[in-house]
Formats: structure tokens, sequence, C-alpha cells
């Protein structure tokens, strides 16, 4: 390449007024500001004239970049369907429409006052209320002044395209927040705060000089307030116990329910036989802590879902071609047969051939590996790939739920609420030797006083079943589990449930996916080979790439640096080829193998993608594009090979073996070639061999093997972005600190462990009274409370600690991406 | 003594009125979103616009 000096931008600092990108390609001026693009100027445009510019002033460049954004006119027809509309709306009538969208570009303050002010931009708009957590808007407007259609267009014209996915169409809404808990949790504090009251006095002896009237208002008081105890705030406790007694089993809430009722039933009978005061202060009190256990224990990620199948990925609609004429049809009238279009950036709905010359499928939904594969016609595309380049036709041949990657999901084998299997929880297995244990204690003492003094037996059967209610039991669990939860989640690991953190305390076997998983499109590696390169062609292939958005172009791209840019003529995207264009009248080219001319003779080194750099036909040099493994991963695979045994899957061919064997060293057992189907059944088959599987993995062909692990862990670069369903979420960066989640899992479980002993130690105590008929109510108001609250004490101040040791508690990481 | 039996009365009916509140609270999703209505409160009412004329620069 001759030398002479390059003119560069002036502009290229400059930033957009909407979106605060860098405006590299070309800078639209406009009211003096400077936009990146089109897309950014008109949502500026109808901004301004709707006197909204406040938006601009409430966070700096709010807005999204509009560079790619899919502008095809009437791809909002199908919301014209009534169908469509009445399962997407929250509430209809003949005047109103009250809808719900999932608008996932909400992201700072200015997003929430921009579509709470929707009624300025259309006045049949007339309320719009933003969850930002959860990035939700609830609109309600007039069917007469604006339709669904117009609506959905008008929030996609100023940035906020909401997304509609084919859940909101098949599934049910999910009823509303489940706030039963709370209402229960309520009604007991209520009443166990009341019953106190009323007990007081009994326990200073105060009642006797009030008089016998006071007594007996105060015990009838107590009877009355009980009753919401046992009949609404302890249901549950009774129906899981009947439950769980029906299926042949003893769960922790069987010694809880016989506790309660043995308890209710006992004070009914000396308050009104007797005309004692009974005990029912002290389970007022134990229904109210053993609520508030559960409710902390319900700590869910509500805004990350662990439940998506591919039903909340695919598009709602797609446009079906009846002779010649295109139109938007809901995805779930799809026949076997259809001819449909797909256009840029859209997802392929169902399994279909290819009718058109050539296309380019990204398939990074589905692998993880995000450079797009070239499809020739005639073959087979399968659902989930996303289209990169022109529109093209396919014939459908699979209705899009029986596609081959979807297909996974109908698998019988997935009812994983039917599979509740060889690793109980820890207190399923203690509670049924432990309510044994009890019944025998509570007869032995009802036999033994039986010879001497009947009464004083039942009062010992009844008292021992009274105190060894195992509360202090039932409650290390889940606050132990709840706040471990809280520290993972910190943490960037999200766990679907507590539960999930017993059975990664119990894993023996790990089996990884490689790409997405171990490796990251963001760690890749660049090799070039060739002549060497110039400042000046540098700077070339820097304004080339800049035009490209292909994942190839964008990792040269990266590995160019900051490094100005050409001025270059006529640049051109070949899809699926390459980038062509004119520096200095001489023809530059950059892209694949086949158009450059020249057979791909490079063969020694045959891993990684290829990129070729041509100057006037003549080959200047190669670059080869490996992902590369993101950091610490070899030190995690030998930190967790010396307690786990270790399995790799690849759906790649095996040509990287040695160099993957060189960097895990030879405890890494390796499956190459692993379709989706064969990473499946390698799961089942190392369970039926008894081993404890955690599945780590990202992408949609994963979500088979996630799903038949006993935990499925899926990796994912954004955590409210994509992920397949899974246990857990674990955010990608993070992946290297496995062993110490593991660790802390185990840990959490050995604090379990512990906390049994205590209240146990508790349990002993109270039992040596009991059988001796030596119980008060005095003792049980102060005994029972004292040995549920320093269980409870004692397992968080037991996490936390242990969290600080394991340095888990450092920085909390952003959740809110 | 004998008003102790209305105070009896009177403490129960209010402490149950504030049971009803909070579930009628709670019924009414105010504790569903506890960060938006923290980011709403900070908007300015005011309505008239005034335009920046700095592009904001930022370098990447």
């Amino acid at each position: 390449m001759e030398k002479t000096s390059t003119r560069f931008h002036d502009e290229t600092r400059t930033t957009c007024f909407h979106c605060g990108e860098l405006c590299d390609e070309e800078i639209i001026l406009h009211d003096d500001k400077g936009f990146c693009c089109t897309g950014c100027k008109t949502v500026y445009e109808v901004l301004n004239e709707n006197d909204l510019c406040d938006y601009y002033d409430i966070s700096e460049t709010p807005g999204s970049n509009r560079k790619k954004e899919n502008s095809r006119f009437n791809r909002f027809d199908y919301l014209d369907d009534p169908e469509v509309l009445e399962n997407l709306v929250d509430f209809k009538d003949d005047k109103n429409i009250h809808i719900t969208f999932y608008v996932p570009l909400i992201h700072c303050a200015s997003c929430i006052w921009l579509l709470e002010n929707l009624h300025r931009l259309h006045d049949g708009i007339f309320y719009s209320r933003v969850d930002f957590i959860n990035k939700k808007v609830q609109v309600k407007f007039s069917r007469e002044k604006i339709s669904l259609k117009h609506l959905v267009s008008l929030m996609a014209g100023i940035g906020y395209e909401p997304q509609i996915h084919l859940s909101d169409m098949v599934h049910p809404k999910k009823p509303a927040v489940d706030r039963k808990l709370v209402y229960k949790l309520a009604v007991a504090g209520f009443c166990f705060g009341n019953m106190m009251f009323f007990s007081l006095p009994e326990y200073f002896s105060e009642a006797e000089l009030l008089g016998d009237g006071f007594r007996e208002l105060f015990h009838y008081l107590n009877v009355l307030l009980a009753l919401p105890v046992v009949f609404y705030s302890a249901t549950d406790y009774f129906r899981n116990a009947w439950m769980s007694l029906k299926n042949r089993s003893v769960s922790m809430e069987v010694p809880i329910a016989i506790g309660i009722a043995t308890l209710f039933l006992y004070s009914l009978y000396e308050i009104f036989v007797m005309g004692r005061e009974g005990y029912l202060d002290t389970m007022g009190g134990l229904l109210f802590f053993l609520l508030v256990g559960k409710w902390y224990q319900q700590k869910t990620f509500d805004t990350l879902s662990f439940d998506r199948d591919y039903t909340s990925y695919f598009p709602i609609a797609v446009s079906r071609m009846v002779k010649d004429r295109e139109e938007v049809i809901p995805l779930t009238k799809v026949q076997v047969g259809d001819r449909i279009s797909v256009r840029n950036e859209e997802l392929v709905p169902a399994d279909s051939v290819l009718l058109d010359e050539a296309a380019l499928i990204d398939y990074s939904f589905v692998t993880g590996e995000e450079v797009p594969v070239r499809v020739q016609k005639g073959a087979l595309v399968y659902a989930g790939g996303r289209l990169k380049g022109s529109s093209v036709q396919l014939l459908v041949q699979k209705s899009p739920s029986q596609g081959y990657l979807t297909d996974l999901w109908n698998q019988e084998t997935f009812n994983k609420e039917n599979r509740e299997d060889s690793l109980a929880s820890l207190a399923t297995l203690i509670s049924g030797k432990f309510t044994l244990t009890v019944l025998l204690i509570a007869f032995g003492a009802l036999v033994y006083w039986s010879f001497y003094d009947l009464p004083m037996g039942v009062r010992a059967f009844t008292a021992v079943l009274i105190i060894t209610c195992p509360c202090a039991l039932a409650m290390s669990t889940p606050f132990t589990l709840g706040n471990v939860m809280r520290i993972f989640g910190k943490r960037g690991f999200f766990l679907k449930n507590s539960q999930v953190i017993e059975k990664l305390a119990m894993v023996d076997t790990l089996v990884f996916d490689k790409t997405g998983t171990l490796t990251s499109p963001s760690k890749a590696q660049i090799h070039y080979e060739g002549e060497a390169l110039s400042e000046e062609t540098l700077s070339v292939l820097k304004a080339l790439v800049n035009h490209s958005i292909h994942p190839l172009s964008n990792r040269i791209n990266r590995w160019l640096g900051d490094i100005p840019a050409a001025k270059l003529e006529r640049v051109e995207e070949v899809p699926g080829k390459g980038l062509k264009a004119i520096y200095k009248s001489q023809d530059v080219f950059l892209g694949a193998a086949s158009i450059s001319g020249m057979n791909d003779k490079t063969g020694f080194k045959s891993k990684g993608n290829k990129v070729h750099l041509l100057l006037e036909g003549v080959h200047l040099g190669t670059f080869y594009i490996e992902s590369g493994m993101r950091e610490g991963m070899a030190e995690m695979i030998q930190a967790l090979g010396k307690s786990h045994s270790l399995h790799l899957l690849s759906g790649d061919q095996d040509h990287e073996r040695a160099h993957l064997e060189e960097k895990f060293g030879p405890g890494m057992h390796m499956h190459f070639q692993q379709s989706p189907k064969d990473k499946l059944n390698q799961i089942q088959w190392l369970r039926e061999e008894g081993k404890q599987v955690l599945m780590v993995g990202d992408g949609l062909n994963d979500s088979g093997a996630l799903k038949a692990g006993q935990v499925g862990i899926a990796v994912t670069e954004n955590i409210s972005h994509f992920s397949p369903a899974s246990d857990a979420l674990l955010d990608g960066e993070k992946l290297r600190y496995l062993p110490a989640y593991l660790e802390f899992a185990r840990l959490g479980r050995r604090i379990i462990k512990s906390s049994f002993g205590l209240s146990f130690a508790y349990n002993a105590l109270g039992v040596f009274f009991a059988v001796q008929g030596l119980i008060s109510p005095v003792f049980c108001a102060i005994l029972m409370p004292a040995s549920s609250i320093s269980v409870v004490l004692f397992t968080t101040l037991a996490t936390n600690y242990f969290a600080r040791q394991k340095g888990m508690n450092e920085k909390p990481t952003s959740v809110w991406k | 003594m004998e008003v102790i039996f209305v105070l009896i009365g009177v403490s129960l009916v209010l402490a149950g009125g504030f049971l009803v509140l909070f579930f009628k609270a709670v019924k009414s999703g105010q504790y569903d979103d506890q960060h938006t209505p923290a980011m709403r409160i900070l908007f300015d009412q005011k309505t008239k616009n005034k335009t920046k004329n700095k592009t904001p620069k930022k370098t990447k």
C-alpha cells in the first residue's frame, strides 16, 4: 500500500444526543444536536414536537441506539387479530383496554418519566404506570381513540418497543402475586400480640387482683383470638401434613401439625373444664415465628425467570406468503407446508427448508456460538436460529412446537416435580425419625404414669407433644437457606428456590458445556498471519469493520483497538461473504475464502474462523479467530477436579481436545460432537449410575441437559437476557467462583445440621420436664420462643460469619444491569 | 375498674382496624413495587421546557 496521509473523521468523538453512542459512521445535525442515525433523530423529533424533551434532562443520553432497528411497517399487524388481543390484555370492556407490556429497554429515570407521560403523545391513552424492577408498563387506553396496534407502534416509535412473545399467548396469565402468606402472617402476628397482652397478667398473678371476672374474660378472649390462628394461619401446615401422610411419608409438617393441634385442644380443655389459663399464647407465638421463617425463605428473584421454555423467545407472529401476498398471522396458526418469510434479525419459528439461494443463520441462541452458519438452498433451518442478512422464504416442515429443539421440552422425563428423589432435604430425612421418637416417648410417659395416676399420665402425654413441637427444627432450615440464597444473590448467583442449595451441596459430578459456557465470545482470541500490517492498513481495516455488525467484524474491531479509521468509498457488505470497499481506487476485501477467489489451502490450522484480507485480489493475510476461555477457567476446573468428577460436553469437532486436555488436566472426561439429545442422554446415563449431577450450560441446546441434571445452572452474559429453563442463573463473569459457591452450599448444609443439634438439646431439656409432668404455661411461654429465636440467631450469624470468611460477602454486584 | 372492659374492647377494635387497613394496603399492590415510586418522586412537575444547547460529550 502506498504511503500517503489519511484523512480522518473529525467528528469521531461526537456522541449521539439521543443514545450517547459514538457517531462513528455519520453524524446527523438537527437543532444543533448530533445524532448517530436517523432513528435517533426521529425519536428526538417526536419528543420535541410533543414538548417532552424533559426526557433528556432527567438522565443524560437516555435513549437506546436505533441503528439496528427493525422498521418494517406491518410487523404489528397481528395485533389486530381479535384472538391475539383477547390473550394479551389484562382487562377489556366496550370502551377501554388495560394491558401490561414487558419493555426490556427500561433502564433509567428518564424511561419512567417518558413512559408515564404517554398520555401527552396521544389523547386515547389515559393511564400508564411503570414497574421499574420488572421492566413492565401498564397502559390503559380508550379503544375508540387508539388501537392496540397503533399504541404499540407509537411506543416503538419513541424507542420503547414492547416485547411480545409466544409465551404471552399460549400460557395463561400468571395469577397476581400470592399474598396469602402475608395475610396469614399478619393474622398470626395480630392474634399473637393480643394474646400475649391478655396472658401477661396471668404470669405475674395480676389477674387475681383484678378478680375472677377478668380472668375468665381474658381466657375467653384468648380462645377467640386463637381461632383465626388455628383455622386460618395454620391451615397450610394441616393440609401439608395430611398430604404427606397420605403419601406414606412423614414431612416436617406432621409433627408441627400434631403439636399445634395438641396445644389447641389441651388449652381448650384447660380453659373450659379446668378453668386454667392454657397455652394459647405459646401456640400463637410459635405459628407466628414459623410463618416468619416461611416468608423469609420465600425470597424470589421476581425479575429473573427460571422456567422459560422456547415460547418465551419465539415471536408471536410470522408473515405467511399466500399467492405472493404477505399476511401476518399468529404463530399458533402456522401449519406444516406454509411458506413463511423471515427478515433480517428475526427468529426462525419452526424447523423449515430454505427456499432461497443461501442464508446466514446465527444459532447463538441455540449453541452459544455467535458466528453465523451458512445454509444453502434446500437445507433444513432449525427453529431458534436468527437470520442475518436479507430476508428469505422458508417452507415450514414441522409445527413450531415439534421442532428439533423445542421437542426437548416435550420429553416426559422433564416433569421435575414428579422426581422428588434421592435428594430429599435434610429436614424431611430427620422429621420421620423425630416424630416416631416423640410419639414413643409420649406414649411411654402415658403408660408409665397410668399405673399410678391416670390424669397425670394424660398431662405428661400432652406435655411431651406440646414441648417437642419441632418449631426450632422447622425454622433452622428456612432461615439458613434463605440467608445463603441472599448471599449468593449478592454475588451474581441466583437460585430458583432454596431447595437448590441442598441439592448443590450433594452434587458429586459436574458437567460443563463448552461453547458459551467455558468459552466466551467476548474473550475471542485473534491471531493474524500474513504480510505485516502497516498503520495505514490498520486504519483501513478499522473503517471496514466499523461498517459491519457481523460478530467477526466486531471481534476484529475490538482487536484493532481504538485507532483512527480511514476514509473509504463505496463500502459494501456482501451478506455472508464479507466486506468490499474502495480505498484510493484500490479494491479492498475482507471476508470468507469463497469470495476472495482463493482456495482454502491454509489447512494447517483448521480450528476457529478465518477472515481473509485481500487488496486488488492479492491475498495479504488471514485472521484466525477462536473464542477464548473465560478468565480463571483452568484454575476453577483444577479446584473442582479434587472433589468432583468432571465432564465436558461439546457440540464441536474434537480438534481442540489436545489443547483442552493440556489446559484442564487429565481429570476431565471430554465428549465431542454432542447433539442436544446426546447431552440429555449423557446426563441421564450419569444419573442412572447414581451420580448427583450438576449441569452447567448456556444455550437452548443445553436446555434438555439442564433439566435432566439434579441441578442445572444456566450461565448468561446478562442476567436479564436469554437463558434456558434452569434451577439457577449465574453471571458469566462469576463462573470461576463456582468452587466457592459449591463449598458454601455444603457449609450451609452443615450449619443446618448443627442447628438441628441445638434444637434437639432444647427438646431433650423440655422432654425431661414434660415426662415428669412439670410443664407449666409460663415455662412453655419462655422456653419455646427462646429456643426458636436462638436457633434463628445461630443460623443467621453462622452463615454470615462463614460468608465473610469465604469472601462471599465482599462487594455486592449490581443486579439490574 | 369496670372501665377496663371498655378499654379492652376499644383496644381490640383499634388493633383489628389496623389489621384491616394493612390487608387493604397489601391488596392494593402498594408493596409490590418498592422501587419505582422512589424514582418517580424526584421528577419535577415543570411544564416549561428548557433546551440544552450543548451536546453531551462522552469518550468511549
